[in-house]
């Protein structure tokens, strides 16, 4: 559900309640629940407008090149992440137009992995998807550079030079490529696809370049993945970068990846 | 026209028939490749976990040995031995039909074989592969050249010079195959140094291998003996590599037990990984390497059928350390968290299935029919045929 989404419900959840307090016989804590939900509101609507507006700041223009002022990532709180929960891969098929089958051949550009340590027996779910690195091997290895990565950070494949030879699968330390085997049908206008290519997560290229949420994000019904600039220290990302512990998986590797996690 | 003069002789009607084999393995493997392009990858054995498979085996086995087997002229131009002098155009012209093969495998295995001239024309030259795309074509013409040097003697002061570089750019090329595997950071199985000087060495004696077999057959069928000093200089030769081969895999399993972040890895493929560890060992180690060095050094072989044999398990070997260096590398799953168990439907923390197929074969098989076709014309229509000189008796003595 999305931020706008979930505004729109509590704006009419408060309604409900107030009409609610209305009725002859209401009880006071009707009447206080509706005081509450309206101040809430009052308070709320200026913090949700300035999201609106960052949003459509962020959007860029047609033809206006991408630029490395911003560094898109995210931020993973893998404690609010349920091993249960499926809704970030689902948001992510539905809005790449992947299957969603699981097999050895089928493209997966976000899984959930279930973490066991060893040592203490504790376990974590997580989801995984390209970590968008600073230095991301896929793209030096890649011979005609078709893996390549935008000013912004996000690292994708173009579909017209790609040769499909594999080479960037077999160098990626996270698992985060996909290579299509068979012909596809029903594909995504926004996300050209095709056969013989490798392909992965594009944080949502689209979506972002029109000041938008990756789908993951936008889906996940905890709030566990916030999506943002990690080069402005004022947005939410990275205020929480700063605030909790954070990790990046293979941190040992110094790939500077986009994706980090709490909670690992 | 009299009947006898429409007869076929015995060896033009040995060439068609090879030629006709051969031709029909390309077209084998055309039909597989032309399979595999339009109903997509899904018709191998491979998919998202082992990305490189049969195809890959075959076609990096044909480009080491195809700069391996370069090292019978390089020994003949440039440390000047006369025997090797005589084996260079036979050589070089192995070494351009393998790489042919090699390069024809790689390319029909692409996901996109018909973008191939992308490869050809835009470079990232911070890609190992994009410098092994220049080092290949760098390598056909510096090779074709040399031929030319050899076989033309206006040019024949020339290949001296000309067989340095080709000598230097094939250590170069080997360096930069072996390295596809050693820059991969994250593989267990690979990312090491050490596998650039492995993959030189492997060159030599899958090369030589290669060369010995080509050598007994051209050599039988024209119905000349090889000379015994030729052979047993070269059979000694294959013998040195082949155990410099298994020192170097020795070293890069050692140096892994070494590490304790790559034991389980290094147990996988030693021992309880299935059919990696039996091709390893079988394949590689007893068939591969030992029973070669025995039939080359030990005291009552060392004979020519011997060393024939011995070349042939040298390549049956080469072909089982490649699959478990390329298969089981990627078999082994990608540790994303040490120190904890990954589990998720994208195999993590799972062997990664892999069976080859039929398509896969018929397209390796491909490759070594291009070889094969390519050095089959060459022999036939130039002349490519070693030839000894007779040796006096002294230099019979310092040869052993």
């Amino acid at each position: 559900m999305s931020e706008r989404d979930q505004t729109n419900g509590k704006a009419a959840q408060a309604t409900a309640q107030a009409q609610e307090a209305k009725r002859p016989g209401a009880s006071r804590r009707a009447l206080l629940g509706a005081g509450t939900a309206a101040l809430a509101g009052v308070l709320l609507a200026p913090g949700i407008r300035l999201i609106e507006i960052a949003g459509a700041q962020m959007q860029r223009a047609p033809g206006e090149p991408v630029t490395d002022k911003v560094r898109w990532g995210m931020l993973i709180d893998t404690t609010r992440c349920s091993p249960d929960c499926n809704e970030c891969v689902k948001a992510c098929n539905t809005e790449n137009g992947l299957s969603g089958r699981t097999g050895p051949t089928d493209s997966q550009w976000i899984r959930k992995i279930e973490i066991k340590y060893e040592r203490t027996g504790r376990t974590v779910s997580a989801p995984v998807m390209c970590q968008h690195c600073a230095k991301p091997p896929c793209v030096d290895v890649c011979p005609t550079g078709a893996s390549f990565k935008r000013a912004d950070g996000i690292v994708l494949v173009d579909r017209h030079s790609c040769i499909g030879c594999r080479y960037c699968v077999l160098a990626c330390p996270y698992k985060a490529r996909s290579f299509v085997h068979e012909p596809l049908t029903e594909q995504k206008p926004d996300v050209p696809r095709g056969k013989g290519c490798v392909e992965g997560c594009t944080m949502c290229v689209h979506r972002v370049d029109r000041g938008q949420q990756p789908a993951c994000a936008e889906s996940c019904p905890e709030g566990a993945i916030t999506f943002g600039d990690l080069n402005d220290p004022e947005s939410a990302i990275s205020r929480r970068v700063r605030e909790i512990a954070t990790t990046r998986i293979r941190e040992d590797l110094r790939l500077d990846t986009g994706i980090r996690y709490h909670g690992l | 026209m009299h009947a006898s003069q429409l007869t076929t002789p015995p060896s033009e009607r040995r060439f068609w028939l090879m030629v006709a084999l051969g031709g029909l393995l390309v077209l084998l493997a055309l039909g597989a490749a032309h399979y595999m392009e339009t109903s997509g990858h899904i018709v191998t054995g491979m998919n998202n976990h082992v990305v490189w498979g049969l195809p890959h085996v075959f076609a990096i086995f044909l480009v080491v040995a195809a700069s391996g087997v370069l090292n019978v002229a390089s020994i003949g131009s440039v440390f000047g031995k006369a025997d090797y002098k005589a084996r260079a155009p036979l050589s070089g012209l192995l070494c351009v039909a393998m790489l042919a093969g090699g390069l024809t495998v790689l390319s029909l295995d692409l996901g996109r074989p018909e973008r191939v001239i992308i490869a050809a024309t835009t470079y990232n030259f911070t890609s190992v592969f994009a410098w092994n795309m220049f080092m290949y074509s760098g390598m056909f013409a510096i090779v074709a050249l040399y031929l030319w040097t050899l076989m033309d003697r206006r040019m024949n002061p020339l290949s001296k010079k000309v067989g340095l570089v080709a000598f230097v750019w094939r250590l170069v090329l080997t360096t930069c195959t072996g390295s596809i595997f050693a820059f991969l950071v994250a593989r267990e199985g690979y990312g090491s140094a050490l596998l650039a000087p492995m993959f030189i060495v492997m060159s030599f004696a899958w090369g030589l291998a290669v060369f010995h077999l080509v050598q007994s057959v051209i050599f039988a069928w024209n119905g000349l003996p090889l000379p015994d000093h030729v052979h047993r200089r070269m059979s000694r030769l294959l013998g040195v590599f082949v155990a410099a081969v298994l020192y170097l895999v020795a070293m890069h399993h050692l140096t892994n037990l070494y590490f304790a972040r790559n034991v389980d890895f290094e147990r996988f493929i030693l021992l309880d990984g299935g059919v990696y560890p039996t091709l390893f060992w079988a394949g590689f180690v007893v068939a591969g390497s030992v029973i070669p060095l025995l039939l080359i050094y030990a005291r009552g072989f060392g004979r020519q059928r011997d060393t024939l044999l011995a070349s042939a398990l040298v390549v049956a070997g080469a072909f089982c350390a490649l699959y478990v260096l390329i298969v089981g590398g990627q078999a082994w799953p990608l540790n994303l968290l040490p120190g904890a168990s990954v589990h998720s439907t994208f195999y993590d923390g799972q062997i990664a299935p892999y069976a080859p197929s039929l398509p896969e074969l018929l397209l390796g098989l491909g490759g070594i029919a291009v070889a094969f076709l390519i050095t089959t014309i060459g022999i036939q229509v130039f002349d490519f045929l070693p030839r000894d000189v007779s040796r006096p008796a002294s230099a019979e003595g310092q040869a052993r």
